[in-house]
């Protein structure tokens, strides 16, 4: 067991872990945000996608230790009650069905305006292709990421 | 309905004191007239337990009720609708809570069946208008007015002539103590104004902001974590473990072997218990487990597949249906198929693996977790534990997926066998591994059908399914024919069809199986309907003019024509691949047109889908679009993408790298 001091949300949180230990189960066992899901373990479904230093990454395949001293961003973190453009796009079209995916999903969504206010379909499939959906609201997400991207940029989140 | 331990005189006084809620509680109206308070809150309570679907405080907050489970459905938010439009509350200022399983209160709660809303909405109609009609006579009383010149609007009543208003809240004691009216009057569907509106799911916030709690989210204080490591060959027993290793990695608290009940069977596995989900999942990688699974064969799918067909080639099988004679109409016929199709087995994949939080305390048991059943759970642990079925506490929490796996009742019970041992609250964790190489699978099946065109039309047809019948597994009767061999069959096909036969071939294997969505609907649907394809194609018909030919049924009828008007059927090119089917799966009749093309790196693609839905009567349309939308990307899955096989008794597909699950770049 090692001491790892983790930025979750711009807060610091101390913990004791092995060093192994994937950064999701720390957030969600031992910080407490249950948010982020697991889904698979292995990188291929994207329900633990938090952002590390601005940019997505699966939460379950990335040890702890090398989380230390990024800037880590969960769902959580995204705004304070549901205000970000990609919420609010999700909310008007009705995106979530189980919604145990749209953590992920939303969290890659939120990455890609950011760095691309304005995506072509081609753009929106390459980041969302690695987040899987068995409700299939992929339709629906397309259309959100168009949706928030006419809404304009995130307002820079208060402290 | 019992009242259960507080009187009514000292729930009034006591909520005074504490002001809490006040319970307006009504079964049905056939037994309303026992409404009462089934428990008074703490003061200071937020969790007041609810004994049906609607509760008014002395505030006026209303809080509604969602007896079934909440996997992606809509349900959380429909059923509410459908309250709220004869209440006549403002859906906006409504709390939504998910009752406790009890099933002598709110009837079933399996969720399964698409039986919720065609099950509920008429009790939830007549529930509602009679308690809206009590606060209207309440508030009439109170200002010795006739009931008739009152309205009720968005959580009060109004008398207009004197400018009278009275919220709910202000209501509630008196009209709990009138006489409920056996038949309230029910609105007219022109005069909803929330049922047949697109309204945003009440659900849909809490999923944007992760704040939804599903079952792998539940905490409790002292729980600790487990994970399972169970017989890779599906059955059977522990023969030894070794646990030396795992006890050394950190975290690990204990590890022991359980056994699990799953319907009528039992399997064995060994418990690694640890003070996080990775501890778990850590020592059991250090675990050695062997299993003994004699009795149990160790098949592959080609053994599986070639054992089916072999019984379609000589077995008549159990009769499901039948009419006229069609084994000699056959024999005589010239223009004639004989068709096999092929349906893998596949996993449910729920996006949320199974899991479940437990808390044995000795004369009762307390669960909280991703459950379509309820009652099926509490049967189950009153067997197993011996413990009362009131002394079961099922906690419903949200879904993610749910498909009918999350109706069985092994992954409670391992999370309770566990908590009995350790003496404390666990979670059980199934990882995707578990999830994917565990099953029960939707059967795989094999179809062989049989048919015959003359004059244009189908003059025999002979359809028979081997596969694993989901109804053996649960324990049920083998000498007759599946229950299901006609699912996803329209009926009224059989009407211009002078000789038919439905078969049910036995086949069994130690595979377990259960229902995946729509059950044998989609894997019949995809059968039966290619079948009529092919039969269209040999009779030199259009195979939706075929269908239509075939279908002396309004409805279908009606279906078939709008699918054809929205895909422009009639106005296809040559050679352009367009494909129709129209199959039907509890209460609800859907048609589809799918064009494809064919891409010389990809194979077929598939270009667009169309689909008519006829579901009966509705509340929230773009919830029906929704699931439609959904169950479309599913199915393309189910038909192009995953596959679940065996090798030597053993699952070979494991985690999503492999079966793979369409993308947001496979959908159309």
């Amino acid at each position: 067991m090692s001491t790892f001091t983790l930025s979750i949300n711009r807060q610091p949180h101390t913990i004791e872990a092995p060093p192994t230990m994937p950064l999701l189960w720390a957030i969600r066992d031992l910080i407490g945000l249950k948010g982020t899901k697991y889904g698979c373990g292995m990188a291929q479904c994207g329900a633990c996608t938090v952002h590390l230093n601005g940019t997505p990454g699966r939460s379950c395949s990335i040890p702890v230790s090398a989380a230390q001293g990024m800037e880590i961003t969960t769902i959580e973190g995204v705004s304070e009650g549901n205000s970000h453009p990609v919420q609010m796009a999700w909310i008007q079209e009705q995106v979530p069905q189980c919604g145990y995916c749209q953590s992920g999903q939303i969290m890659a969504a939120v990455a890609l305006l950011a760095g691309n206010p304005h995506p072509t379909d081609g753009d929106i499939d390459t980041a969302m292709n690695g987040h899987i959906c068995r409700c299939g609201t992929y339709p629906r997400i397309r259309q959100a990421i168009k949706s928030a991207a006419l809404m304009g940029p995130a307002k820079p989140k208060g402290k | 309905m019992k009242n259960q331990g507080w009187s009514k005189r000292d729930f009034l006084r006591l909520s005074g004191v504490a002001g809490a809620a006040l319970v307006l509680g009504l079964f049905d109206t056939a037994q309303a007239d026992e409404a009462t308070i089934v428990k008074a809150p703490a003061p200071g309570s937020e969790n007041i337990e609810l004994n049906t679907w609607i509760s008014v405080a002395e505030t006026g907050k209303v809080t509604l009720v969602c007896h079934r489970s909440e996997m992606g459905q809509g349900i959380y938010q429909a059923i509410p609708q459908i309250i709220a439009e004869e209440l006549e509350v403002d859906l906006a200022e409504v709390d939504v809570r998910f009752a406790q399983g009890d099933s002598r209160k709110y009837g079933s709660q399996v969720t399964g069946g698409s039986s919720t809303i065609r099950g509920s909405y008429k009790k939830l109609l007549r529930l509602s208008a009679a308690a809206r009609e009590m606060l209207v006579e309440a508030a009439a009383r109170r200002w010795s007015v006739p009931a008739g010149e009152c309205q009720a609007k968005a959580g009060s009543v109004v008398h207009e002539k004197t400018a009278k208003k009275a919220r709910y809240g202000e209501l509630i004691a008196d009209a709990s103590k009138l006489p409920v009216p056996a038949s309230p009057t029910l609105k007219k569907r022109g005069d909803y104004k929330l049922i047949g509106q697109p309204l945003v799911r009440k659900d849909s916030a809490l999923k944007t902001n992760g704040t939804a709690v599903f079952g792998l989210d539940k905490r409790l204080p002292g729980m600790l974590f487990a994970v399972v490591e169970r017989n890779p060959r599906l059955r059977g027993k522990v023969k030894t473990f070794d646990d030396g290793k795992a006890l050394q990695v950190p975290g690990v608290k204990k590890v022991f072997k359980i056994r699990m009940a799953v319907f009528n069977t039992y399997r064995e596995g060994v418990a690694v218990v640890a003070d996080s989900t990775w501890a778990a999942m850590e020592g059991r990688k250090a675990l050695t487990v062997e299993w003994d699974d004699t009795g149990f064969e160790h098949l592959d799918t080609e053994t599986i597949y070639g054992r089916m067909r072999d019984l379609l080639a000589k077995d008549e099988g159990l009769t499901a249906h039948n009419q006229g004679d069609p084994n000699p109409a056959l024999a005589a016929a010239t223009d004639k198929l004989d068709v096999v199709y092929e349906t893998p087995y596949q996993a449910h994949s729920c996006m949320e693996p199974l899991n479940c939080v437990s808390h044995y305390q000795g004369d009762k048991v307390e669960i909280w977790g991703p459950i379509q059943a309820p009652e099926w759970v509490q049967d189950c642990l009153t067997k197993e534990f011996g413990i009362p079925r009131e002394k079961i506490i099922i906690n419903l929490t949200f879904l993610g997926g749910g498909f009918g796996r999350k109706a069985f009742m092994d992954y409670p019970h391992e999370a309770t066998v566990i908590s009995k041992e350790m003496g404390v609250p666990i979670q059980v964790v199934w990882t995707r591994e578990d999830d994917t190489t565990q099953g029960p699978y939707r059967p795989g099946v094999t179809y062989r059908c049989e048919g015959a065109v003359a004059n244009g039309g189908i003059s025999a047809l002979k359809v028979r399914l081997a596969g694993q019948n989901n109804g053996h597994w649960m324990g049920g009767p083998k000498n007759r024919a599946n229950g299901s061999t006609m699912e996803g069959f329209l009926r009224p096909y059989l009407k211009k069809i002078a000789h038919a036969r439905f078969s049910d071939v036995p086949f069994e294997t130690p595979i377990p199986t259960m229902w995946w969505r729509s059950v044998y609907a989609s894997t019949n649907g995809f059968a039966y309907e290619s079948f009529l394809d092919e039969l269209a194609h040999k009779a030199g018909k259009d195979p939706l003019e075929f269908r239509k030919a075939h279908l002396e049924d309004e409805r279908c009828l009606r279906l078939l024509e709008q699918i054809a008007e929205m895909s422009g059927w009639k106005t296809r090119k040559p050679n352009e691949g367009y494909g129709v089917a129209v199959t039907s799966c509890f209460g609800s009749t859907v048609a589809q047109v799918v064009k494809v093309s064919q891409r010389p790196e990809s194979g077929v693609k598939i270009d667009r889908v169309w689909a008519a839905i006829d579901c009966g009567w509705y509340v929230n349309p773009d919830t029906i679009r929704a699931q439609l939308e959904g169950s479309i990307v599913m199915a393309l899955g189910a038909a192009t993408a995953h596959e679940i096989t065996f090798r030597d008794g053993m699952t070979v597909p494991k985690n999503f790298d492999v079966y793979r699950m369409p993308r947001i770049t496979d959908i159309p």
